[in-house]
């Protein structure tokens, strides 16, 4: 039954095959033995979801249908979930029962959605290998000793061991396309303003987006489907309408034009997998894709960009964290100052406290213009070279990581190498774009992903892209050993 | 030496919106602590803001009425700094690109002249909670229902000379913000708060001094005071060799003082950045246009029409134009008495000390304007004098009625039978003899003091319903003759 | 640029984040390693360049001027530190 993917389950659901509340049953009972080995989940959530299931069931049962309609899934645990704990995988929100639902949250359990947990993550959504949660390292299910990636790297994993069919995620810098393509799924960053933020704690609100991580591409469309949309309470939210995606999924690649940047394939990458890369483009030309060499001419700047705009962006972001409202608060301040220092020295950890003094530091007098605005011009360089390259192409492939997952504490103490790796996966959104990252072959046993961008709101193109590859090659069904 | 005091002033006034600027919590004022806080204005985790369309609208009414750049392409800012009142530790507000640029407003003074005092912009922003400080052993408490109240801060240029020259430059404000409808002008409550950058320079120094700023002034009168007492401070400090640090300051009514605030000690870095939960806010042509349409006839207009259509003076027309309500009030009693000047004195002088010792304003006037245009009209066809005009209004402030009503029923109406006045003079002469013959003894200077007292005496027998005109020519023939 | 102990310690205080003695030396390499990074920004030709604060540089949507919320004070504050009498509670703060 946990071998099922989204889509399945809607169509065992309908065929009334087996009731939500038995999937459910299921599969908490799998998280349950197998979890302990891969730390994927912060909270279980049992009670919400039976109650949730058998909610679903009775809606089925009166002749409702949806392809969410009783399906499991989980929520990265910086979606706000009313009455729950909701961490951010710091020991800042340990205590935090979300006084509210996230708009994907209320989204996803009106359409019937069953959550089971709340999934782990990099503390504050930084970092690139789920290290930094307070509730410890979440293990690949590819390989137990190595990363799952990050900073959805809970979701991930959880998705790749299949104790879930799918879970959300969010996306600042390559949050869920490294952790996809580290544990061998299919993930989506939808287009800046795409999916609403209310509810979704922020780390860089200009960067921020929240998005599916599932198997399949036609698993992504299902639960984007359910995730995306106009928002009165997200003022960056785009009023566009919501196509259906898996409708789309089945339009022909002849004559969709591709384009290959060349500076994706210089020193860094590694060649196997810039190998799997080019396996992949041919199968996709084979399909009727017609393949041409871009450039993207500004993509080697993102990463200094990057490391300034989010880190900015955070700083002010997680001031609130005081001590004073909600979340930890140190023991006998003696003034107000010491209030603040102590609860936020003793509550953030060591990464999160680095990008928020890189941010403050950004942001002061005398340095704003060096390092803000000129981190600002530079993403507009990183835009225009996109806005010219799809103006010949109408998607973008290229590797998602250099590198495939590496071993736990491999990084640790050394940022700069951790930063490195977002390479591929930061340009998307400093231009908020949208990117998806799928399944194209394995290194030393560990998944590699391929990643596809394409214009603004053009995310039924690329699951439409990536829901065609995976019909004619079978990385996306492979599970890992022990799972 | 010569000293020249230099003062700008930054004005906050909060909007009279129903909601808050980024979120749907109600604005009212006085409610339990907390109460008006929602996710939002607590800075919960997740939350974002929403602007509110009528902070736009009326900020954008501001800059209209101070003939302003409206900043068409604007922008929010976050302030970064930690403070318990905070919530979110950043103030969103505007820096670079506010709302309202550059704009002046013309201030009367009390010698009759109008002074033009440059602002330099207008910006939104969000108020802040309050902090409650005496309550708790060694705590204080947090309430954050203000939190999140729309402000619209205005910032002047440096063009004031003295504090009372501050004092009208805040006074025009204050109609000025009442008049658009966009604040309630309520100082008590803190709907309008002032900080006063303050500075001295010798006479003639084309370079401005050092400036304190004092923090949160929250009347006329103490604007007044705090500045004078900055100013001396100042002043002492350097003619005693010392020098003046920038800094930001506290006014102490009670001790008549300003001191330096604790919290401020360390210079702030605020960290300035474009809010990226906001997006710029564009206002278009049309909007503006829509709001100018709306705009009412602004106290600069009404006072020059009030001078060239009633023949007012600068200041008379500037007091009666400086609050809609008067200026409403003022218009009805002319409307139906005719007669601009009586009317623009008794709204001035006996309904405003009226108004004055009750402590009302006028749009709760215990005198209508009807009522008191009825009176005026009395006044101007003889049926009573000015003195017992006193009376009358004195009775319809207590709720006796029109002045009509209360004329009859008091038989109040003057006398102007001449046959009955000179009756009632011929018996007050008998009466005086003495005082008659001295009279008719002394030369033409004394004549004129004892004759008021004939006067006097006149109206007392006639319990001051005589014409006192009558009285004086019957008086007059009398006496000589 | 690179940063000093005092540096770090300043920017510290700023972000208010209370920061062990013994951690500095290791924030203060940590920093520098990071701005060394982003300091590659400044080869990059600039000039003339809008900068972008918002990928798809939409305007602003304006809310209607509507009291929508209620009062939660109880929920919200059953995850309070520190209340008393509906207040927040905090050290004592000094104007």
């Amino acid at each position: 039954m946990h071998q099922m993917t989204l889509a399945e389950i809607a169509r065992g659901l309908a065929d009334k095959k087996f009731s939500s509340e038995e999937l459910t049953q299921t599969l908490l009972a799998r998280i349950a033995a197998l979890d302990p080995k891969v730390n994927s989940f912060i909270s279980l959530t049992e009670e919400l979801a039976l109650g949730q299931a058998k909610a679903a069931d009775a809606r089925r049962a009166n002749g409702e249908n949806g392809a969410l309609l009783g399906a499991p899934i989980g929520h990265k645990d910086l979606f706000c979930t009313q009455g729950i704990r909701t961490s951010c995988g710091s020991k800042m929100l340990d205590n935090f029962k979300a006084p509210y639902d996230a708009t994907v949250v209320a989204k996803l359990a009106e359409a019937g959605a069953v959550t089971l947990g709340k999934t782990n993550m990099d503390e504050f959504a930084m970092g690139s290998a789920n290290e930094s949660s307070y509730y410890g390292a979440v293990k690949n299910p590819w390989n137990l000793e190595h990363v799952p990636g990050g900073s959805s790297g809970g979701s991930a994993a959880a998705v790749a061991a299949r104790f879930l069919p799918a879970a959300t995620a969010t996306d600042t810098g390559g949050s869920i396309r490294q952790p996809a393509a580290f544990t061998n799924l299919t993930g989506l960053k939808p287009t800046y303003g795409r999916v609403s933020r209310w509810g979704m704690i922020a780390y860089a609100s200009s960067l921020d987006q929240g998005g599916p991580l599932a198997r399949t591409a036609e698993d992504c469309a299902i639960l984007l489907q359910g995730m995306a949309g106009f928002d009165t309470k997200d003022s960056t939210s785009i009023d566009e309408p919501v196509p259906d995606y898996s409708a789309s999924l089945n339009t022909s690649l002849k004559g969709l034009r591709i384009g290959v940047p060349k500076e994706y394939f210089s020193a860094g990458l590694d060649p196997r997998i810039a190998e799997l890369v080019h396996n992949s483009i041919k199968e996709l030309e084979k399909l009727g894709a017609v393949i041409k060499e871009i450039s993207l001419p500004n993509n080697q700047h993102a990463i200094a960009a990057y490391y300034v705009i989010a880190p900015a962006e955070a700083s002010s972001n997680l001031s609130r964290f005081d001590g004073v409202r909600f979340g930890y608060r140190c023991e006998d301040p003696k003034d107000l100052t010491d209030l603040y220092k102590r609860s936020r020295g003793e509550g953030f950890g060591v990464e999160v406290q680095r990008r928020i003094m890189v941010g403050a530091y950004a942001l002061s007098a005398g340095y704003y213009d060096a390092y803000y605005l000129k981190a600002q011009k530079i993403r507009r360089l990183i835009k225009n070279d996109f806005m010219a390259a799809f103006n010949e192409v109408d998607v973008i492939i290229g590797p998602t990581t250099p590198n495939p997952a590496w071993k736990i504490g491999a990084k640790t103490g050394d940022p700069i190498a951790e930063y490195l790796e977002d390479l591929y996966t930061i340009t998307a959104n400093l231009a908020g774009l949208p990117g998806l990252s799928m399944p194209a072959g394995f290194v030393d046993g560990l998944p590699v992903g391929v990643q596809l961008l394409a214009p603004y709101f053009q995310e039924g193109r690329l699951l439409n892209v990536a829901h065609q590859y995976q019909l004619n090659t079978d990385w996306h069904t492979r599970t890992p050993t022990g799972f | 030496m010569q000293w020249e005091v230099v003062i700008g002033l930054e004005i906050h006034t909060q909007l009279a919106t129903q909601s808050k600027i980024f979120s749907g919590s109600a604005t009212t004022f006085g409610s339990e602590p907390n109460t008006q806080a929602s996710l939002v204005d607590l800075g919960m985790p997740g939350v974002l803001p929403v602007l509110n369309q009528e902070a736009v609208r009326m900020a954008v009414m501001f800059g209209l009425a101070i003939d302003a750049e409206i900043g068409q392409h604007n922008v929010f800012a976050r302030k970064n700094y930690f403070y318990p009142d905070l919530p979110k530790g950043y103030q969103i507000s505007q820096m670079e690109l506010p709302i309202v640029g550059k704009g002046y407003l013309d201030i009367p003074l009390e010698d009759g002249t109008i002074k033009r005092v440059g602002v330099t912009r207008a910006h939104l922003e969000e108020d802040a909670g309050k902090s409650l400080h005496e309550e708790f052993n060694g705590a204080s408490g947090i309430d954050l229902n203000r939190a999140g109240t729309p402000l619209l801060e205005i910032v002047s240029e440096p063009d004031m000379r003295s504090a009372k020259e501050a004092v009208a430059y805040v006074k025009t404000i204050h109609a000025l913000v009442r008049y658009l409808g966009i604040c309630d002008g309520n100082m008590a409550e803190g709907s309008l708060r002032c900080d006063c950058n303050v500075s001295v320079r010798p006479k003639g120094q084309a370079e401005y001094g050092t400036r304190c700023e004092i923090k949160n002034v929250n009347s006329f009168r103490f604007i007044e005071k705090a500045i004078n007492t900055e100013v001396r401070r100042q002043i002492e400090l350097i003619e005693d060799g010392g020098k003046v640090i920038q800094q930001t300051r506290l006014y102490d009514p009670n001790k008549d003082e300003t001191r330096a605030m604790r919290s401020k000690e360390e210079a702030n870095d605020y960290r300035y950045f474009p809010d990226p939960d906001l997006l710029p806010v564009v206002i278009e042509d049309s909007f503006l246009n829509d709001v100018r349409a709306t705009l009412p006839e602004l106290p600069p207009q009404k006072r020059e029409r009030f001078q060239a259509q009633f023949g007012l003076s600068v200041y008379d027309a500037s007091v009666l134009a400086s609050s809609r309500e008067q200026a409403d009030y003022f218009e009805k009693v002319v409307s139906i008495a005719g007669d601009a000047k009586l009317a623009a004195n008794w709204v001035m002088v006996e309904l405003g000390s009226l108004l004055n010792k009750q402590g009302l304003e006028i749009d709760e006037a215990p005198v209508s304007a009807e009522q008191l245009g009825g009176m005026l009209l009395r006044i101007k066809d003889n049926t009573i004098s000015g003195k017992i005009a006193k009376t009358v209004f004195e009775a319809m402030a207590s709720g006796e009625g029109s002045a009509d009503d209360i004329i009859e029923k008091r038989g109040l109406k003057q006398v102007t039978d001449s046959g009955a006045i000179s009756a009632v003079l011929d018996e007050m002469l008998a009466a005086n003899a003495e005082q008659v013959e001295q009279y008719r003894a002394a030369d033409e200077a004394k004549r004129g003091k004892m004759f008021g007292f004939f006067v006097g005496q006149a109206m007392k027998a006639s319990k001051g319903k005589a014409n006192p005109q009558q009285v004086n020519e019957l008086l007059k023939s009398k006496l000589e003759g | 640029m690179a940063l000093e102990r005092s540096d770090v310690e300043k920017i510290a205080h700023l972000a208010c984040l209370g920061l062990n003695e013994a951690d500095l030396p290791q924030t203060t390499a940590a920093l520098n390693s990071i701005l060394g990074l982003v300091d590659q920004m400044q080869a990059v030709n600039t000039d003339g360049i809008e900068p972008l604060a918002h990928p798809l540089e939409a305007s602003q949507r304006l809310r209607a001027d509507v009291v929508t919320e209620r009062n939660h004070r109880e929920a919200y504050q059953s995850i309070a530190p520190a209340v008393e009498n509906g207040l927040y509670l905090v050290p004592k703060v000094i104007d």
